[in-house]
């Protein structure tokens, strides 16, 4: 079994910066995690002023995404990593892809948010939302916190929480129906909170991806598509 | 999600790696796949010692048809002292004394009465530094068939030096000028003179050791896509200090350590999922 550790390099200055790239994702990882939960409060809460502030951050996680993928280019054109190294390079560029768009979601999510405080105040979809919302947000809380660990076990039971997140998914999307079909007033209202639902569901994808790849760099075993 | 704001730890998996997961069992068998079906040499229990020094520790390993095996390991490891006892080079050395079997295809090479000379035209061998003989670039390649018998006439004898200077991609560069010293050809040049002169005697095993250490990059590469080219018509063995190489032009890698092999995987996955703690430390840049 391979160990993940960024010590013992002969040469101490690629210790430092392996780490550094580490770092350097997980306050990434806690920016983007901060970003999804203020995205999804400002839907509950009808809340336009934190939706725009989700959409400000999203500058700032874009600039986290190319800085981290600029480093991970330099290590491998300066230090041609090998085995857990490489991989571990490897996998941050790709971590730092799904968390971009993790962010990315949460802005969209944020955009709603704003046309659905300019709408009617009806509670109908703040369910759904509420429901989905905490169990994708917790799936991303517990995909970084494996990562933060190199954890293969909490990564692979993390992974499947995305059954789970699918399923719930589909039903918000036939109460939506429901609304829809019950009032046609509301059907504008459900078109949005359904774009809500769909990021959510994207972002348990992609926070899913994230487990797939703490798996790819402790074991070198690549899972996706299984 | 707390871990992001605390310091981050230095060591992240929960099985902390010590000093001792370093050290070599002697009596662990090498991992990976060493062996193969058919091999085109065949390796078991190679011991060898200089005086009282064992420098190489049981070891067991085939070698395919047409394979480039890659050989890598520290400073010490045995990795070249095993390469020469597969074509008896360490004869030349008194103190040297060689146990285990090692066969050519089905010819024990150690086997009493064996003609070393005949046997060193089978299995050649490509050293660190290039080291033309004294003579023209001719000369230095017509030599080897000469002293084995393989050319008939001045005409076959032409046909080979041409050849063999074409299938080691220097024909263009001294085509003009074959009776000139060998020594008057650049480092790169030289060496693959000196890879052009092993393959004119047609064996079937190059061994290289180091081959590309005395040269610049350029060269390198030539020697490199060289060795991808022989490994058509040759079974390669070469000894490198450079990991980068051995990943770039080997079909498997085989790490050294101590004087015991510890690995033999396909060299894909070596350098992205060594089996062996030992082979991801030293690949890593690991070893202090």
């Amino acid at each position: 079994m391979p160990k993940m550790t960024f010590e013992n390099h002969i040469m101490k200055q690629f210790d430092e910066e392996l780490e550094e790239i580490r770092t350097q994702l997980m306050e990434m990882g806690g920016k983007v995690e901060q970003q999804l939960k203020n995205a999804i409060k400002a839907v509950i809460k009808a809340d336009s002023s934190l939706a725009e502030e989700v959409i400000r951050d999203e500058r700032l996680v874009d600039e986290m995404e190319v800085d981290i993928d600029e480093a991970c280019i330099l290590i491998i054109a300066r230090r041609q990593p090998a085995a857990s190294d490489l991989r571990f390079v490897m996998m941050v560029t790709k971590a730092v892809n799904d968390l971009e768009r993790i962010g990315d979601e949460a802005k969209k999510i944020a955009n709603h948010a704003i046309i659905l405080s300019e709408q009617d105040s009806l509670s109908q979809g703040y369910k759904e939302v509420r429901h989905l919302g905490s169990s994708v947000s917790a799936m991303l809380a517990n995909a970084l916190d494996a990562f933060a660990r190199f954890d293969v076990k909490a990564a692979m039971s993390t992974l499947e929480e995305d059954a789970q997140i699918d399923l719930d998914y589909k039903t918000a999307l036939r109460e939506l129906v429901t609304y829809m079909m019950e009032d046609p007033r509301s059907i504008s209202r459900a078109i949005n909170i359904l774009w809500v639902v769909r990021s959510l569901e994207r972002i348990g994808d992609h926070s899913k991806n994230l487990c797939e790849q703490i798996v790819y760099v402790v074991k070198g075993k690549d899972i996706r598509h299984q | 999600m707390s871990e992001a704001k605390t310091a981050p730890q230095k060591t992240i998996d929960v099985s902390s790696q010590s000093k001792q997961d370093l050290q070599v069992d002697v009596k662990q068998a090498t991992v990976g796949v060493p062996f193969c079906e058919n091999p085109k040499m065949s390796m078991r229990n190679v011991n060898v010692f200089y005086g009282d020094k064992q420098a190489i520790h049981d070891v067991s390993v085939d070698i395919a048809k047409n394979e480039v095996i890659a050989m890598i390991g520290p400073s010490g490891c045995g990795k070249s002292t095993f390469l020469r006892t597969l074509n008896r080079m360490n004869d030349t050395v008194d103190t040297c004394k060689v146990s285990g079997n090692i066969q050519l295809d089905s010819d024990d090479i150690y086997q009493k009465g064996l003609d070393v000379v005949e046997l060193r035209a089978r299995v050649g061998m490509v050293f660190q530094k290039p080291n033309p003989f004294p003579k023209s670039i001719f000369e230095n390649i017509a030599y080897g068939p000469k002293i084995h018998g393989l050319a008939d006439s001045r005409v076959d004898l032409d046909e080979i030096v041409e050849e063999s200077l074409k299938k080691a991609g220097l024909w263009a560069e001294v085509k003009e000028r074959l009776h000139q010293p060998g020594t008057g050809l650049s480092g790169g040049q030289q060496q693959r003179l000196c890879i052009a002169r092993a393959i004119a005697v047609s064996p079937e095993v190059i061994l290289m050791d180091e081959p590309c250490s005395a040269l610049d990059p350029i060269a390198t590469a030539k020697i490199e896509e060289l060795i991808e080219e022989l490994s058509q018509n040759f079974t390669i063995a070469i000894v490198t200090h450079s990991m980068q190489q051995a990943a770039r032009v080997s079909n498997r890698t085989a790490y050294f350590h101590l004087g015991k092999l510890i690995e033999v995987n396909p060299t894909e996955q070596v350098f992205t999922m060594p089996e062996h703690q030992l082979t991801e430390a030293y690949i890593t840049g690991r070893f202090g």
